[in-house]
């Protein structure tokens, strides 16, 4: 017995050294600028082919720079690769001018290489996901990309070894906001050549933005230097960023009050509210709407009268103060507000006009209504929402609802493939204009059209507008389409805009402005 | 016996190729599949991505293909991580979860094993009870309590221990918390699994007479009754072993581990078919290694076992 009690003895003690062996400390604050931010997921990759995702763009914005780069306050389109640029009359052709700028390993950057990685990121054999954005406005891009055409047909050439050109499809007022995209990304094409897939490894990795790859060790961390070799060097103050791909969103906000981390994009909902009061919180509009799609495939909501009225019947402000919580804006168009696009009010919610609405469509105070379900994606915060909606449709329409969720992969294959009655769902715009909401989700044959909307006269003033050139004249057709599609149509059910939540310290982080698009270049950060 | 143990080893060939050839079927009935986004994929586009990932070819071809892929240690790419391949991120993951997973492991089956044995030496006494509450405790306060509740109290209000990280960034002292989370409901498992069989092997006779011989009680504790006494517990180590490599999700989310637990969770959700075939290959890989394992050592702890 004795012996046993030394054993467990020893090995508590054997424990407790080893609890306190690595006595080494962090070093004091030394010289080089460090910044470390939660990017919230591991990488799909370092080649702007084959990523999709916020994360990826955080890296991608690090270590690349397209023709064009993003004011970090208004994203607006500022010299990047190309140091100016101008459109024939037709607004047609558009020409750039590139700096003199090499790669990270020294290769100088020229007209060429954008045109060779814009083929290849078109090319049928990269696949990339994002092709379809260069498909939608440069000429013969589609054919090319969908193996109808060739290479030498797509409308981009160098006319000098600076000099670089492409035409549109139409005039696309919006191509130029789009060129910050990945989907315009220009890439080492020589180490491309040289290593081909594995061109990515940190080993071999080349880039031409503000910051060069140091380390990258995937599902822990990656390490970013100040790239020396950047045009622009003078301006990147922060001499190294570490993006940490941290999933639990407690972890995150247990590093951050460490201090370990610099910057994180979320909090634990539990801790949203403690959060919202915390010195370091930013919040700004954003450019995501949260709504319900209906199936317009079948009855009942194949009726704009129900759709209305379900619509009608329910109180948006009292969902955002109590139920979402996160300053959230209540919505009753499809598009958020832009500088110059004003939020569109396409109805308004009252629930005697909505009783009177589904009584006309056949259902006084709900009888006969057919067994329908809300559709979302397993999610507390979804879930809260359903079950608001759910129960104010109760009070008000006298009508029962069932609240499904599925996991994400199931989800969406059953809203897309049309199985199902209403479905939760939120939309990011890829770029700043009502474009990317008001064709991507609600054009006739468009493929994000899930409820399956149709109204010739709603597709008739999309075709209009995408042959007017910038200018108020065009936000007033789709000020028109959006009135016509929401308000008279009710083609989607929108609830909310969101705001973006970010916790920084701006008193100590300078240079980092919210924005609505929730994009934050890291050239120009600065420790105050 | 050690034309048993090549028998044994041979047979694992046919488990393995079942267990692939059920799973590549059975992954493919989930609705969606990799490429299932919320911005749909316009159908071009999915038929390029469909051509680069041979997705296009009637499933019959690409098990075949995949077979010879696997036959020739390539678990192929992966659908979500484009950079790395599924055997990349094994490789790298597996040694993680395997010193996260053998430590925790030993330190359970250690106090596991020194708790069972006192509970049984005082049965109903304060020893007795201490250790079974601190096991119930173990088997019913779930991980996710358990480590996040350690992590406040050692890393952020006592500030000793890393709130989170790996060996390579915050050196060995991050392995404190998630190995000892992660080794508690399997010490609990061990500590009253341990103390049933050691009671009821002091109730037999051989013991009894050990006793009447006047031996002492450590002499009569590890040399007659741990051997018997350990067989339950040596049988339940072989699926807690590949159990506590793979299911060792939550402890890695919690505290930024990268190992293997993570891919086998995610990559059902992401539908990464090869990255689903991956972590099941290899976990059952452990699973039927550890069971064979098992069998063989009971044969030496169990003279009544005997392998023809």
């Amino acid at each position: 017995m004795k012996k046993l009690l030394i054993t467990v003895l020893m090995i508590t003690v054997a424990f407790a050294a080893f609890a306190g062996g690595d006595k080494e400390k962090a070093a004091p604050m030394a010289e080089p600028v460090v910044f470390a931010f939660n990017n919230g997921t591991e990488i799909q990759s370092l080649d702007p082919g084959n990523i999709e995702g916020v994360p990826e763009h955080k890296i991608y914005m690090a270590l690349f720079e397209g023709l064009v780069s993003y004011d970090p306050a208004t994203l607006d389109p500022l010299p990047g690769l190309a140091k100016s640029w101008s459109v024939s009359d037709d607004g047609l052709t558009w020409t750039f001018n590139l700096r003199k700028s090499n790669w990270s390993d020294g290769t100088p950057i020229t007209a060429q290489t954008v045109v060779d990685s814009w083929l290849r990121f078109l090319s049928p054999e990269l696949a990339a996901v994002y092709a379809y954005l260069p498909g939608m406005i440069i000429k013969g891009a589609d054919a090319y990309n969908s193996g109808k055409g060739s290479a030498d047909d797509v409308a981009i050439r160098a006319l000098d070894d600076y000099t670089f050109q492409f035409e549109l499809t139409g005039p696309a007022p919006y191509a130029l906001g789009m060129l910050t995209h990945y989907a315009f990304a220009v890439v080492p094409m020589h180490v491309i050549e040289k290593y081909g897939d594995k061109w990515t490894m940190p080993e071999n990795f080349v880039g031409n933005g503000p910051y060069s790859l140091t380390s990258w060790q995937p599902h822990e961390k990656i390490v970013m230097d100040k790239n020396p070799t950047y045009w622009d060097a003078d301006n990147v103050k922060i001499d190294t960023i570490i993006a940490y791909p941290i999933e639990d969103e407690n972890t995150a906000l247990n590093m951050f009050k460490q201090g370990d981390l610099d910057w994180i994009p979320t909090v634990p909902d539990a801790q949203l509210d403690s959060m919202k009061l915390d010195p370091t919180y930013v919040t700004n509009a954003s450019f995501i709407t949260y709504y319900y799609k209906f199936n317009q495939t079948k009855a009942p909501f194949n009726n704009p009268d129900v759709r209305k009225a379900f619509s009608m019947a329910i109180n948006r402000q009292e969902l955002v103060d109590k139920v979402t919580r996160g300053g959230q804006f209540p919505a009753f168009g499809l598009t958020p507000p832009l500088a110059n696009y004003p939020k569109v009010v396409a109805f308004k919610e009252d629930f005697d006009a909505a009783k009177a609405l589904l009584a006309k469509a056949g259902f006084p105070n709900g009888e006969g209504f057919p067994k329908a379900t809300i559709l979302y994606n397993t999610s507390e915060g979804h879930k809260k929402i359903a079950e608001y909606v759910q129960q104010k449709w109760k009070e008000v329409l006298n009508v029962d609802v069932e609240i499904e969720n599925q996991e994400w992969a199931t989800y969406l294959d059953n809203m897309q493939n049309q199985n199902f009655d209403i479905a939760r769902s939120g939309w990011q715009g890829d770029y700043v204009d009502p474009n990317t909401f008001l064709t991507d989700l609600l054009y006739s044959t468009a493929g994000n059209n899930d409820g399956r909307y149709s109204n010739p006269k709603y597709d008739a003033l999309m075709d209009k507008a995408a042959t007017m050139p910038e200018g108020k004249a065009r936000y007033d057709v789709l000020q028109q389409a959006e009135q016509l599609a929401i308000g008279e149509d009710m083609a989607v059910m929108p609830f909310y805009y969101y705001s973006t939540a970010n916790w920084i310290d701006t008193n100590v982080w300078g240079g980092w402005t919210p924005t609505i698009l929730d994009v934050h270049p890291w050239k120009g950060m600065f420790k105050k | 016996m050690s034309k048993y143990i090549l028998r044994r080893a041979l047979g694992l060939i046919p488990t393995m190729f079942i267990i692939v050839t059920i799973c590549f079927f059975f992954i493919r009935l989930a609705p969606g599949g990799p490429f299932s986004r919320e911005k749909k994929i316009p159908p071009q586009i999915m038929k390029n991505i469909e051509a680069k990932y041979h997705l296009d070819e009637p499933l019959a071809v690409q098990y075949i293909r995949y077979l010879g892929d696997v036959v020739r240690g390539d678990l192929g790419p992966s659908y979500k991580y484009k950079d790395y391949d599924v055997n990349f991120y094994i490789g790298r993951s597996l040694p993680v979860s395997l010193i996260l997973g053998s430590l925790s492991l030993l330190i359970a089956v250690l106090f596991g094993m020194i708790a069972g044995m006192l509970s049984s030496l005082r049965q109903n006494t304060w020893i007795d009870y201490l250790s079974m509450s601190v096991a119930v405790v173990g088997i019913s306060v779930p991980l996710f309590v358990i480590g996040p509740v350690l992590m406040y109290i050692f890393a952020m209000k006592l500030n000793i221990l890393p709130v989170a990280g790996w060996i390579d960034e915050k050196g060995f002292k991050a392995l404190i918390i998630p190995v000892v989370t992660l080794s508690l409901p399997y010490f609990a498992t061990i500590a009253r699994l341990s103390r049933a069989s050691f009671l009821e092997s002091l109730r037999s006779d051989y013991v009894r007479t050990a006793k009447a011989k006047g031996l002492k009680t450590s002499v009569i504790m590890f040399k007659h009754v741990l051997k018997g006494a350990s067989l339950p517990v040596v049988s339940y180590l072989g699926p807690a072993f590949s159990g506590i490599i793979t299911g060792s999700i939550v402890i890695e989310q919690i505290f930024r581990i990268p190992g293997l637990g993570r891919h086998f969770v995610q990559s059902a959700f992401n539908r990464d078919y090869t990255m689903i075939m991956g972590t099941v290959i290899v976990y059952s890989l452990i699973l039927v290694i550890m069971n064979f394992i098992v069998d063989v050592v009971y044969g030496y702890l169990d003279p009544r076992i005997s392998y023809k």
